[in-house]
Order: structure tokens, then C-alpha cells, then sequence
């Protein structure tokens, strides 16, 4: 708000040798720690580096840094949703994905939403790959992009893209038309799309149950009974009993019993990001540890070999997919996880 | 002995004469409680009698009372633990089914997931800084704030460098606010897919945060307040996340904070610096800020141009959705709770607005037929949390619960069926719609949806 007063406390606060907030805090940035640091690239390709990649380079890299996450062709959803996939000529053409319409495709590929190639570019060079960050060069960020951009069909498999063909790229994105910026929601002062009234009493007809929880999801979040305190005018529906048995004014239940401790090597596997891959009884992305325990059993070198290939990474021992070298995980804590594995990961 | 007239009463060290220590020691015993009455009921001596006499016995058939209130407890019959045993404190042992949560199925590696504040055990409106909802892109990280930088770039004359020392050396301010992911409820879309309010809702969660105002820190950069349109945030993990907030917002209200809830951020949270965007969905509240860049186009950056995007019936898009419009939850009784008893229940709720105070919140028992203003609890502040209470009396009927938040725009928290008039059901995120608890006869509460 303006007041007339403003300028002269203002002259009073000079006067008095007030500093303006940040005077003398901080330093000056050098150009080359901007450099360093400046990395984005936006749809208007300001930020972009020079460089260059082919799809064939592309797939080398792929198939040895991406495809644990990604599958071979971009199309896995084991991991995370598939980045390849839903895309038509037809879409390409138009700039517009088809299939985000209706029912017909089952999941929202990244091809199938992306609007601007730079998202891709900006986003592989800065995080990719997953569990390696800013590990690529520029080279291998275009070459990687290329091979992706072949497998959406976007580019024929002799393409090479660079600083330079990266702008043609962008006119045949499938869904380069498809972002909308019309809506009220960016602008605290935006308007909002729906006005509901607050009525008061007689409001509309009779309320219908539309949608409930199935019985056999009941117990799906785990026993509710033991994410409630214990005391208070409510308790936790203890949800290993059918609905309906706890009677009204159900005795209060038990404190939950303490969860038992799981064993150092699960709670490491676990800190340390190994159950993104591998699952105690069941074959995700890589095999079970009970698997692992059950093919390693009877050799004696087990536990070194193991733990080597945490170490380094392995390829081929259990079907095409790599695991990628585990570097993050302390030395102690390798032997200590394998040893849990070899002991049955109990 | 102690004198009659004291007005204060000494302590009981020392209140025998040698006479009587010799008596005693002597044998003569008997005058002792004579001495402790003579005392003045100083309180050792009152409980060392008390403690000597026989317990009551018990009268045959119907029990005495609470074994709670006859028995004694282990607390008021040893000794407790000293001060500092525990540095910094940690909640009571019977408080642990209160914990952050994730949603089992919902991502399938969980260092790019999401925790669950267990909003149905919070009181109040400032969620405990350990309960405060997760979400991470690429796994958390723990910087170290000796190596912490803030770099600001871009459309500025002078960039420059800020150690964390810097930056506490700045004015600094402190803000309630309450912070939610866009995706919150957005399990929600369709149909029920949860049980309880922890899954529906708990990606919300709200804190008082310090911090220096982002202006202060643009101004002290020399913006270029002709071409300087947007900024980009950036974290320092290994996502790198990037989110753009546009320059009238930056100048606002936006903090670059340390601290929450008196300490500084945790880790989860950020620690030892991240963004603070009042009433703007978290994702933007970008956590290890380590570059803050501005120009002249927003960046489309991967969480702007593949993920928090909303999906519309025609198929496009809605890129940069950001508001989290005003909305409300009854957090008791809330799904997957069972009523105790019958009679006096007290009903409570949060309710919230992006754009501004909550006005009122009506609370409805017949599925949104009829409506009853509930009790807002002070504080009621912008884009921060407000705790709402109805006082109820549940007569073991069934009832359909629902809450609705009305904000200082005049906005009206819509129904599920309004918002999707609009929406469709693949947005995933900002849905604000009503809520609606079952409560069945049993007690049982439920979380459903209505036609």
C-alpha cells in the first residue's frame, strides 16, 4: 500500500546507515561455476549443448545402463511406467496422441505425453541413469535420446541427432499439441473450473453408495487396527477379521504388538535400494534372494562371488537384464546382506 | 524443629534434635511418628507413612474399582529416567502405529515414492516435522550444510553464490503453511481405492517454516524486473528437480527455508534448504535448493511436462496446474476407525485453500443432504492448515459423513460428481473433492464414494 510517509522513512533508514538486506552477504559467481551448474534446456532449446549421438551408439548405451529400468525396447512397466508405446503415425502427424482419449490404451507411455524433445534431453542428462546421476556425457545423452527416439518410431535407426537435428525432432513428436496452458489453476488469482454451492438443508436427491472397497482389499494397507492409537473415542477396524465382526464398543484393542526386528541384512538390503530389484520369495526384475540362496547353496565361494558382483554389476547370470554395479552399498554391508542371502534371507 | 510462624516451610533435613537421633538410636522408636506429624506434613514423610500402611483389602464379588487407579504402577514406584537420557526426544513407544506409511502397489521401487502422514492421529494444524509426508524422486539424500551452495543465475546483474552461513546472516521470517502433493487423492479418481485417511489424503502436511524471502535474495541479485518472467528452482539430488514458478509468485510470498517447526528441516524434508510456495502443490516446493535461475519462458521440465500434468477428457494435457484449491477431510471418524462407544464423539477435521483462509466448513451426517457450520480452531491462517470440530452424538446408526470447505474467494469445495463433470477421471492430480465416511451400526467407519 502507498503512503505518502514511505519516502520519508525511507531517507530516514539511509540516514541512519540501514543496509539494504543481502549488502556484503554472499559472493559473486564465477562464470565457470555457473557453467557447472547451469545444465537445464528448455523447449526453446536455449541451454542446449553441442554434441552428437547416433541411435546404434544409443542402443550400446541403452542396453548397458537403461534397459534394467527401462526393458530392452523402452516398453518394460516393471520398474517404471514404459516410456516407448500408444504412439501412431496418425498421432505423429496431427501432434496429438489419440489414445490419451478413452479407454483404449492402458497406461500413459512417455512418448505418448511428452510435448517437448528438451524435457527429454534436459532430463536425461541431469538424472539419468537412475541410480547414477550425471553420468553421461553430452554424447552419450544425444546418443541415448536418439535410440529412444528410435524405438517411438520418432527417428529411423540411422539417425544421428545433434544440436542441430534436434529441432526437426520436435516437429514430429506425437504429442506436441497436446499440452494446454488454458486453466485457472498456474494463477492464485486463476479461476477455478468448477463452481459448486454451499446449500444448507434439502440439498439434492438421496445419497447413493456409489463406490466401496472390495471385501478382498479389506486387509491390502496392512492390519488397520495397528496404525490407530490405541486409546480415544476410536480404534483402528482390526482388518484380519472380516468387516461387520467387530462388534460396537469393541473391547479396546491390544497394544500392537511389537513388529519384529527385521534381520540386519534385510533392513541393509532395504536402505540400500536392493528390493527395487529383487524380491525376498518372488522373481522381479532380478531373481528372489531365496533363489539366489537356492542356486548358491552348495558352492563354497558363494559369499565372495556375490559380493563381487554387488560390487561390480552382472550380466547373464539370470537372463538378459544387467544389474548395474551396487557402489553405493558400504563394503561391510555387501558381506553382511550376501551372508543374510546364503542363510535364506530369513 | 521447624518454627510455628514460618510462613515458608523448611526443608525436612535435619529436623531431629541429637536428643532424638540418640533416643532413637537407643531403641525408643515410638516417638517418631509424633516427630513427622511435628514435621509439618512435609510430603517425604507423608508418603514414607502412607506407603507403610497395608493396602485395602478388596471387598469380596464386584471389584473395588479400576485395577488402573488401585494398583500401583511401575511409574509412581521407581525411580524414572534422567533429563538429556534421550538428546533429542522421541515419542512414546505406545505411539508407534503412528507412522509415515506408503501405499503398498502404489510405485514399485521406493526411492521415487511417497510416504503417508497419518493425518487420523494428528492434532492441531502443525504436523510433527518426523510424521511429515514423504515424496522423493530419486531417493533422499543428507547434504552436508558445509557444502550446501545456493547459486542465483540468469536474468539478474550480479549472480552470485550463498554459503548457508549467508544466508542465516538475512533477514529471515517464519510462516505457517500447509504443503500438499498434487497427487493427493489422486488414488481417488475413479472409485474408492483406499481405506483410511492416511492413504486418501496423508500427502499433506503442514509446518511453520523459516527461512529468508526469495525476493530478498532477488533484489540482493539485482533482478531484471522488465525480462525476469519466471524462475527456475533446482534441487541438489540426484533427480535434480526442476520446477518453474512464475516471477509475481517468486515475489510474493516464496521462501528459501531452513527451518521447520523450530528446527531445522529434516532431511526427508529437504535439509539443510528448500523452497517454501505457499498454497502451490509440493512439487514445486523444491527440497536441497541449491540454483535458483530466472528468465524469460518457463523450462518444461520433466515434472512439468510428463508428470503433474492432467490428463482432460479431450484428451490434452494441463500443463503447470499449481493451486491446490480449497479442500477438507474429517480426520475423526475417518475410514478404517472403529467408533468405541455410542454417545458424545467429537468430529475434526482440516481444511485448507491455495488461494487463501478458510472461511467456514460445514459438516454434513446424511451424505450431503443437510448441512451443520462446524467450530474453526484458531490459528486460521493463508494457505495453512485449519483444524474444524462438530460436536456429534452418535446414536448407533448409520451416517455418511462429509465435510466442505469454503475459502475467502467465495470457492465451495465441489463433489466428486462436479469435479469430474470437468475433469473426467484421469487426472490424477487436484482432486478436492468431498469426502464421504460411512459409519455403520457396528462402528465401523468406511471410506465411500456417492453417486
Amino acid at each position: 500500500m502507498y503512503s505518502w510517509r514511505e519516502p520519508l522513512v525511507l531517507a530516514a533508514l539511509l540516514a541512519a546507515g540501514a543496509a539494504h538486506a543481502g549488502e556484503g552477504v554472499g559472493r559473486p559467481a564465477t562464470p565457470a561455476e555457473v557453467r557447472a551448474w547451469d545444465i537445464d534446456v528448455r523447449p526453446d532449446f536455449q541451454g542446449l549443448p553441442r554434441g552428437s549421438g547416433s541411435v546404434l551408439r544409443g542402443q550400446e548405451l541403452w542396453d548397458a545402463k537403461c534397459a534394467s529400468c527401462h526393458g530392452t525396447f523402452g516398453e518394460s512397466n516393471e520398474v517404471f511406467t514404459p516410456l516407448v508405446g500408444g504412439t501412431t503415425a496418425e498421432d505423429q502427424a496431427r501432434g496429438r496422441v489419440a489414445a490419451l482419449t478413452g479407454n483404449g490404451h492402458p497406461q500413459r507411455t512417455t512418448l505418448m505425453k511428452v510435448a517437448t524433445v528438451s524435457t527429454l534431453f534436459d532430463y536425461i542428462r541431469r538424472a539419468m541413469p537412475w541410480d547414477a546421476p550425471r553420468t553421461l556425457t553430452d554424447d552419450d545423452t544425444y546418443a541415448v535420446l536418439a535410440y529412444l527416439l528410435n524405438l517411438g518410431d520418432v527417428v529411423p535407426s540411422d539417425f544421428v541427432l545433434d544440436q542441430d537435428s534436434i529441432r526437426a525432432v520436435q516437429q514430429r513428436l506425437p504429442n506436441r499439441n497436446g499440452m494446454t496452458r488454458d486453466h485457472g489453476l498456474w494463477d492464485v488469482k486463476g479461476k477455478p473450473d468448477v463452481r459448486a454451492v454451499a446449500c444448507m438443508k434439502d440439498c439434492g436427491p438421496e445419497p447413493r453408495v456409489a463406490s466401496t472397497l472390495p471385501d478382498f482389499a479389506r486387509n491390502a494397507h496392512g492390519n488397520l487396527a495397528e496404525q490407530n492409537r490405541t486409546f480415544g473415542p476410536v480404534r483402528g477396524a482390526d482388518t484380519t477379521r472380516p468387516a461387520g465382526a467387530a462388534p460396537t464398543g469393541a473391547p479396546a484393542a491390544a497394544p500392537a504388538p511389537a513388529a519384529p526386528k527385521p534381520a540386519a541384512g534385510l533392513a541393509l538390503a532395504r536402505a540400500n535400494g536392493c528390493l527395487a530389484c529383487h524380491d525376498v520369495e518372488a522373481k522381479r526384475l532380478g531373481p528372489s534372494f531365496r533363489d539366489l540362496k537356492a542356486r548358491y547353496a552348495a558352492d563354497a565361494d558363494a559369499a565372495a562371488k556375490l559380493a563381487a558382483r554387488v560390487r561390480g554389476g552382472s550380466q547373464g547370470a539370470w537372463g538378459p537384464v544387467p544389474m548395474p554395479p551396487q557402489r553405493q552399498v558400504a563394503e561391510g554391508d555387501v558381506d553382511t546382506i550376501v551372508k543374510w542371502v546364503l542363510e535364506g534371507a530369513r | 524443629m521447624p518454627s510455628k510462624t514460618a510462613r515458608i516451610l523448611r526443608a525436612p533435613e535435619n529436623f531431629l534434635t541429637q536428643e532424638q537421633i540418640t533416643e532413637v538410636a537407643a531403641g525408643r522408636r515410638s516417638f517418631l511418628r509424633s516427630a513427622f506429624l511435628a514435621a509439618g506434613g512435609i510430603a517425604a514423610g507423608a508418603v514414607a507413612v502412607r506407603a507403610a500402611a497395608a493396602p485395602t483389602a478388596a471387598p469380596r464379588g464386584a471389584p473395588a474399582g479400576d485395577p488402573a487407579i488401585l494398583e500401583r504402577q511401575p511409574w509412581n514406584t521407581s525411580l524414572g529416567k534422567p533429563v538429556a537420557a534421550r538428546g533429542y526426544g522421541l515419542p512414546s513407544p505406545y505411539e508407534a502405529n503412528l507412522q509415515r506409511r506408503e501405499s503398498p502397489g502404489l510405485t514399485r521401487v521406493n526411492a521415487a515414492s511417497v510416504s503417508f502422514a497419518p493425518l487420523q492421529g494428528l492434532f492441531g494444524i502443525i504436523t510433527p516435522s518426523g510424521l511429515h509426508f514423504e515424496r522423493h524422486h530419486q531417493g533422499w539424500q543428507d547434504v552436508d550444510p558445509a557444502k550446501h551452495r545456493l547459486m542465483v543465475h540468469g536474468l539478474v546483474r550480479r549472480a552470485k553464490v550463498y554459503t548457508m552461513d549467508d544466508l542465516m546472516r538475512l533477514p529471515s521470517v517464519s510462516r505457517i503453511h500447509f504443503i500438499e502433493c498434487g497427487a493427493n487423492t489422486g488414488m481417488e479418481w475413479g472409485n474408492v481405492a483406499v481405506p483410511t485417511v492416511q492413504y486418501t489424503h496423508g500427502m499433506l502436511s503442514c509446518s511453520e517454516f523459516t527461512g529468508v524471502r526469495l525476493s530478498t535474495l532477488l533484489d540482493d541479485c539485482g533482478l531484471d524486473r522488465v525480462k525476469g518472467r519466471y524462475v527456475l528452482a533446482e534441487g541438489a539430488d540426484g533427480s535434480g528437480m526442476t520446477r518453474t514458478v512464475a516471477i509475481d509468485r517468486a515475489l510474493d510470498d516464496v521462501l528459501v527455508a531452513w527451518g521447520q517447526n523450530g528446527e531445522m528441516l529434516r532431511p526427508e524434508n529437504g535439509y539443510p534448504l528448500r523452497l517454501v510456495v505457499p498454497g502451490v502443490q509440493g512439487v514445486s516446493w523444491v527440497k536441497w535448493l541449491r540454483r535458483i535461475e530466472v528468465g524469460d519462458q518457463p523450462w518444461a521440465t520433466k515434472d512439468e511436462a510428463i508428470h503433474y500434468v492432467d490428463l482432460m477428457p479431450d484428451g490434452r494435457h494441463r500443463q503447470y496446474t499449481s493451486i491446490q484449491e480449497a479442500k477438507s477431510v474429517i480426520t475423526t471418524p475417518s475410514g478404517g476407525q472403529v467408533l468405541v462407544e455410542r454417545g458424545a464423539c467429537e468430529v475434526t477435521g482440516l481444511a485448507w485453500s491455495g488461494r487463501g483462509k478458510i472461511k467456514r466448513v460445514d459438516v454434513s451426517f446424511d451424505g450431503g443432504r443437510s448441512w451443520t457450520p462446524a467450530r474453526l480452531e484458531t490459528p486460521v491462517l493463508s494457505k495453512a492448515l485449519t483444524r474444524f470440530s462438530v460436536s456429534w452424538r452418535w446414536d448407533g446408526r448409520a451416517a455418511l459423513l462429509q465435510s466442505r470447505a469454503v475459502d475467502d474467494t467465495g470457492y465451495v469445495q465441489p463433489t466428486t460428481r462436479l469435479l469430474r463433470e470437468v475433469r473426467g477421471t484421469k487426472s490424477i492430480y487436484h482432486n478436492n473433492a468431498i469426502q464421504t465416511w460411512r459409519v455403520d451400526p457396528n462402528g465401523e467407519v468406511s471410506n465411500v464414494q456417492l453417486a
